[in-house]
């Protein structure tokens, strides 16, 4: 019972994590039907700018060493700022492009911002103790529990409450439903195009600024591929879930977590190995019988 | 050129499925790497004792011969062939962006497979003393093959259905196309190429890595289709030659050039970063690529549209 209740506790904490990014990714998709593939680099640079740049193999820290609401504050700041100049420098001049245009050039800039990180910090991975504090294991009722893992779940659940309020109560959010359902029509009920689209990239530069925060602390490690396991699985929880549907991304997002947990709990030592190609067989299964996800959105079925 | 040769090959592989098809697939660099790891399996290590201490979980008949490279990208263009097929015929029942997801994730799965299969394909460590059959001759005829095929597939009529299917799904479905069944000939067909140019690779370098077979390899294989234009095979052609040129030009500028007494040389991994800014604005400027479509005419020899 106890094992149980912790790895209950693994798989909500891995499927926060997923479901933050899945978040990211499912908001451009519905607005714009952008597929980001860059949103792992916007979660690699975010964990980069915490030291300062160079090719040194050990880390100084620049907005790391800064007091914890300052460093929260400027991390997210940073987020966002990259996902708006990425905005500007490349996906407005690609407002009228098809959706796999867009994918590719996604692709493209994220292999830019890699290389990027690269070419200025260096290839190798670098080793990087923040607040860890957190990473120290509680016990609650017998349960012993990282604590980072319950940060980890109450900044999702607090997250995803405020961006429902958000997006249900401020005209903001409800103009960005709004063009979500309808595109078109939204414009020509007065919704600035410019303005929603700026504003889901900002959100999701956010949330991407939140996942490098919590995976930096996790694991320690900076890599420039650090957040492409973490993409990946956001992908797949995307389109489990059902693109473009915000409560889609998360429920994905916590079951591709919830699966991988439980598959590296309970399968036997000697195929636990092969864990994530059990993953991706479950999702491949899972689109053949609902192709367009679990929740599924009328405005996405082709029409003809 | 030989570099160039087994781009064309992997290029033209996509083609045949990505162009004609129209979807987007992120996963046929899966059936590069098992071409590549077929050829190991078949041809690999004339020194005898090699094979055993490498890989032990092979079946033994495996482990005790070594046939001739040609018998080993037969092996290949076979197992990635084959292995296209059954899963082609399963990924093609989705269609748009949940068949490129798919893909996407068929990638991800085959590169964790073959990354934990130790036995069987060596695991992280690379697979050294391949035997190396590639130069230039062989790797030109290889490529021309390779664009005969997509050719032939092309100017066939299942091609054309493909086509069809992909301009006007629905239209092409009430016309008779049997949509699922002309993806998966494509699908098949596309990989066993790519596992003819994987077979190429680990024949040029002597040397595999599960690593080689992941993003890197699949970006630049999809910027160079993507950049020529996805829409025809000269297309396809052109993009590798246009992009192998950008990036040894860049990499020409990494070295430095002299100009007078002074060294000017670009930081290093500006190849990377140069290459993918040349696709993004490539996109931007002209979305269907360069060839937009078109395909290059000699004379009165021309492709059917």
């Amino acid at each position: 019972m106890i094992h149980f209740l912790q790895t209950l506790i693994d798989a909500l904490s891995l499927g926060s994590l997923y479901a933050l990014a899945a978040l990211g990714i499912g908001l451009l998709f519905g607005i714009m039907r952008l597929i980001n593939f860059a949103h792992g680099d916007f979660v690699a640079l975010s964990a980069y700018a915490l030291i300062l740049p160079s090719t040194d193999v050990v880390s100084t820290l620049f907005i790391g060493s800064l007091s914890w609401p300052l460093l929260i504050a400027a991390i997210l700041t940073f987020g966002v700022v990259v996902a708006l100049l990425s905005n500007f420098a490349v996906f407005r001049r690609m407002r009228t492009a098809s959706p796999q245009n867009l994918m590719v050039v996604s692709f493209a800039l994220g292999y830019v911002i890699q290389n990027l990180i690269m070419t200025v910090y260096g290839a190798r991975p670098k080793a990087l103790g923040l607040w860890s504090s957190l990473t120290q294991v509680i016990d609650v009722g017998g349960l012993r529990v990282p604590l980072l893992q319950l940060v980890t779940i109450g900044v999702t659940a607090g997250l995803l409450l405020g961006l429902l309020l958000f997006m249900r109560k401020t005209p903001f959010g409800i103009q960005m439903r709004a063009a979500a359902d309808d595109f078109r029509m939204a414009r020509f009920l007065g919704v600035r195009a410019d303005f929603v689209i700026a504003l889901s990239f900002a959100i999701s530069g956010l949330l991407a600024g939140v996942v490098s925060l919590l995976f930096v602390v996790q694991t320690g490690v900076l890599a420039p591929t650090m957040a492409s396991d973490i993409v990946i699985f956001a992908f797949i929880a995307t389109v489990v879930g059902g693109m473009g549907s915000l409560p889609g991304a998360v429920l994905g997002g916590l079951l591709v977590g919830a699966a991988s947990s439980l598959l590296q709990a309970y399968l036997p030592d000697g195929i636990r190995a092969f864990r994530d190609v059990f993953v991706f067989l479950f999702v491949i299964a899972l689109l053949l019988v609902r192709p367009s996800g679990i929740i599924r959105l009328k405005q996405f079925e082709e029409r003809v | 050129m030989t570099e160039m040769t087994i781009r064309v090959v992997l290029v033209v592989g996509l083609y045949v499925f990505i162009g004609n098809s129209g979807i987007l697939s992120f996963g046929h660099v899966s059936f590069m790497s098992i071409g590549a790891y077929a050829f190991v399996w078949i041809s690999c290590c004339t020194l005898p004792a090699l094979k055993p201490l490498y890989l032990p979980g092979l079946p033994i008949v495996l482990q005790e011969t070594a046939l001739p490279s040609p018998a080993g990208i037969a092996a290949a263009a076979a197992l990635a062939g084959g292995s296209a097929l059954v899963i082609g015929s399963i990924l093609m029942r989705l269609s748009g962006t949940a068949a490129s997801i798919a893909t996407f994730s068929l990638l991800a799965g085959q590169y964790a497979l073959f990354r934990n299969w130790t036995g069987v394909t060596g695991g992280t460590s690379s697979l050294a003393n391949v035997p190396v059959f590639m130069n230039s001759a062989i790797g030109t005829l290889l490529a021309i093959g390779a664009v005969l095929i997509a050719w032939l597939h092309h100017q066939s009529r299942y091609g054309l259905m493909l086509r069809a299917a992909r301009d006007e799904q629905t239209a092409s479905k009430a016309s008779g196309v049997n949509v699922w069944l002309v993806r998966t000939i494509a699908f098949g067909l596309s990989g066993l190429i790519m596992g003819v140019g994987g077979a190429m690779q680990a024949g040029f370098l002597g040397i595999v890595t599960v690593d080689a077979f992941y993003l890197d390899v699949t970006f630049l294989t999809l910027a160079m289709l993507i950049v020529g234009g996805s829409g025809s095979l000269s297309g396809a052609v052109v993009g590798v030659i246009a992009l192998t040129a950008v990036t040894e030009m860049l990499r020409r500028f990494e070295v430095g050039i002299h100009l007078g007494d002074a060294l000017l040389a670009l930081p290093r991994g500006f190849q990377e970063v140069g290459l993918g800014i040349v696709m993004i604005l490539v996109m931007i400027f002209r979305p269907a690529g360069i060839m937009n479509g078109r395909e290059l005419t000699v004379g009165h020899f021309r492709l059917k549209r």
